[in-house]
């Protein structure tokens, strides 16, 4: 079970490249343009794709992520379906690295010995628990390690002294989060924030990669020399707010995809 | 006399567990923070000036120690326990939430914080929070649910007049729940100059402790006032249960009483068997909230849900991890009474003791209601009595009103 490799430990071998690494929310507005959405990133240049899983209570998001999970919980989405989505990328030929984000509580709930085998079964790499520190992070990692699936820790601009402790145990991926404060696009980045990466970076022997508010093709160009991965979120979240509308209609949802692809792809290209 | 209790404590583990409950559920963000107020904590109140300067606040602005009134016309008319009240209604402003908000305020102050944030349901813990900042001249942000502004236009009023701000929180049921969501939102976004305030037993450790330390006030007074007054412990104490603050205050200093009954009332809302409710002890299941693990209102994907009461402070769906420890232990035995049960509570207590109690207090009046008399005569029961009902009056009227209206 644990024989392969896992693809998020191949992805980062040569660090000589930057990896794109979008973020949607399951089932926003509907699983199948979920899977429609997916496809078209890894095209439009992701390397790893974050899938959120929808929570009533998202404590680590902002406005616009909230208002994501809320029209996938309208449709009733639930831990499973973004589970049996991650196997029907799969057994589509879908080559990239996938990473489930989701709140600790619908874990827990599911098993979270039945959530990291399920994983594992379904071709999922890694998660990302944002409301699961290190200090409590022990049970899914064990079960983690198990199955071959990385716990993606997250290291925070007030970490401080805790960086090197949480870059010791990371696995897959280190990632760091960009500003004080929740999910969404911001206009500016914190000036200290190269000094931040490049601190991070010195912690630990996995890579890292820098998300929370970045959201514009200069900041990634801005943020990239300090780090192994750009992490996009409300960005695009946004971008598919605007289309939902259309994603919906079985006639027009192809089109949105494609604008959707290419407001990505520029920033995906910006990385390199 | 000095109360003579607690010989062994109960402190949540160095992961801030009690038993399987609590813990520090949160962004990395805020982990530094919590560290950092752990520390401060421990230290101030190791620190005899921080323990004086409150200590006489809570004497001299709080108005402690509050009463503990021996009710004699609610006794007869229920015909069993001798009932007496904690008057936490005394306290300035109005309820137990002041005890806390005046310790937590002093704590930001120490920590050289200028701005504090807090969350609140039925805006107690709100006006105690603009109280304090007022006081001791600190900036101030109140959380609240959109809904809850409404049910309590008298307290947004109070923190408006106290120089807080109100900021309403719109998401979810726009109650309690998603109040602290957003105040925790602000807080990971503000950590470095922000303290929050937590109102109740709540939240990531070291809160949950935190608060009960300056809430158990309540119990160490009650404990040595009967003593005092009857030469003997109470057979059964009595609190209401929103996120349990003022009920473990309460408790904690009774824990190691044997023979003391201890019964934490939550609100049953229009039923334990309809979905309206927030009897999480009762009918949750253990789960993450608000940084804690407790027990929890839920679905069966691990979805929050909503709660409901007529009253706005027991309106949530998590509860204390402490609670959730005396729970599984059996040390507490917890129960829940509906909306009209604690209405009626409110009526008899108004009509044979002259006192308006908070709809919350209003809960554990009722559960006294249907104890006392199953209890001998000689037998002593206390109630918390939370609050007072001043912030409720609009909402009893209308419910009465719509009752009698029902009625023809
Ligand atoms: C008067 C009163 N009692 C009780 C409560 C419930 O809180 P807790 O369970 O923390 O005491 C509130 C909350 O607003 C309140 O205002």
């Amino acid at each position: 079970m644990t024989a392969a490799v896992n693809r998020i430990d191949r992805l980062f071998e040569d660090r000589s490249r930057k990896r794109f690494i979008p973020f949607i929310t399951v089932g926003d507005p509907t699983l199948e343009a979920t899977y429609q959405l997916a496809h078209a990133l890894v095209e439009a240049g992701a390397d790893l794709l974050e899938l959120g899983i929808p929570y009533s209570d998202p404590l680590a998001d902002g406005p616009t992520i909230q208002r994501a999970s809320e029209r996938a919980l309208e449709n009733g989405v639930s831990i499973s379906d973004a589970l049996q989505l991650v196997g029907r990328l799969r057994e589509s030929g879908m080559e990239a690295s996938l990473v489930l984000f989701s709140y600790f509580n619908p874990i827990l709930q599911y098993g979270v010995e039945r959530f990291f085998a399920d994983l594992a079964k379904y071709g999922a790499d890694g998660v990302v628990i944002p409301d699961l520190p290190i200090e409590e992070n022990g049970p899914a990692v064990d079960a983690a390690k198990k199955y071959g699936i990385h716990v993606i820790s997250l290291v925070a601009p007030t970490s401080d002294s805790r960086i090197q402790m949480i870059g010791e145990q990371a696995t897959g991926f280190l990632y760091c989060v960009s500003s004080l404060g929740v999910t969404g696009a911001r206009a500016s980045l914190r000036e200290d924030l190269a000094d931040f990466l490049d601190r991070v970076k010195a912690s630990t022997k996995v890579p890292t990669a820098v998300g929370f508010g970045i959201s514009t093709p200069e900041q990634v160009r801005a943020v990239a020399p300090h780090t192994d991965g750009v992490i996009v979120g409300s960005a695009i979240v946004l971008e598919v707010e605007r289309h939902v509308e259309q994603l919906k209609d079985p006639e027009q949802s192809a089109e949105a995809v494609e604008k959707i692809k290419t407001f990505v792809h520029q920033l995906a290209s910006a990385l390199q | 006399m000095k109360e003579a209790t607690t010989t062994t404590r109960i402190v949540p583990d160095e992961k801030g567990r009690f038993g399987a409950f609590g813990g520090k559920f949160v962004p990395e963000t805020l982990m530094n923070a919590l560290t950092e107020l752990e520390a401060a904590f421990e230290e101030a109140t190791k620190d005899p000036a921080f323990c004086q300067e409150l200590n006489h606040l809570l004497s001299e602005y709080a108005g402690r120690p509050t009463p503990l009134t021996y009710a004699q016309r609610l006794t007869d008319e229920l015909g069993g326990a001798r009932i007496y009240l904690k008057r936490e209604d005394l306290n300035h402003t109005g309820a137990h939430k002041l005890n806390n908000a005046l310790g937590q305020g002093l704590l930001a102050k120490r920590m050289g914080k200028k701005s504090i944030i807090a969350e609140t349901g039925a805006g107690q813990h709100g006006v105690a929070s603009a109280t304090v900042a007022a006081k001791l001249g600190l900036s101030c942000k109140v959380f609240m649910g959109e809904e809850d502004i409404r049910r309590q236009s008298l307290n947004v009023f109070r923190m408006k007049l106290l120089g807080a701000e109100v900021i309403p929180a719109v998401s979810g049921s726009r109650t309690l729940k998603d109040a602290t969501n957003e105040a925790i939102r602000y807080w990971v976004s503000n950590v470095e100059e922000t303290f929050y305030v937590i109102g109740s037993v709540v939240g990531p450790h070291p809160y949950p402790y935190i608060v009960r330390e300056f809430q158990k006030i309540i119990g160490e007074e009650t404990r040595a006032q009967i003593l005092q007054m009857l030469g003997k412990l109470p057979d059964e104490v009595i609190a209401c249960v929103g996120g349990g603050s003022n009920a473990i205050g309460m408790f904690y200093p009774f824990i190691q009483d044997d023979t003391v009954a201890l019964r934490g009332v939550e609100a049953a809302g229009q039923g334990v068997d309809t979905d309206k409710h927030a009897a999480t002890l009762s009918l949750g299941r253990p789960g993450v909230i608000h940084g804690s693990l407790t027990y929890l209102l839920q679905d069966e994907n691990g979805q929050v849900q909503e709660a409901h009461s007529i009253s706005a402070g027991l309106d949530y769906p998590g509860v204390g991890p402490e609670h959730a420890y005396l729970k599984d232990s059996g040390r507490v035995t917890y129960t829940s009474v509906t909306d009209a049960e604690a209405l009626e509570a409110v009526q008899i207590l108004c009509r044979t003791e002259g006192i308006i109690p908070a709809l919350e207090s209003a809960h554990a009046i009722a559960e006294a209601v249907k104890r006392a008399p199953q209890m001998s005569k000689d037998e002593i029961l206390v109630i918390c009595l939370s609050g007072r009902g001043d912030k409720d009056v609009l909402t009893i009227q209308d419910a009465l009103e719509s009752e009698k209206g029902g009625e023809r």
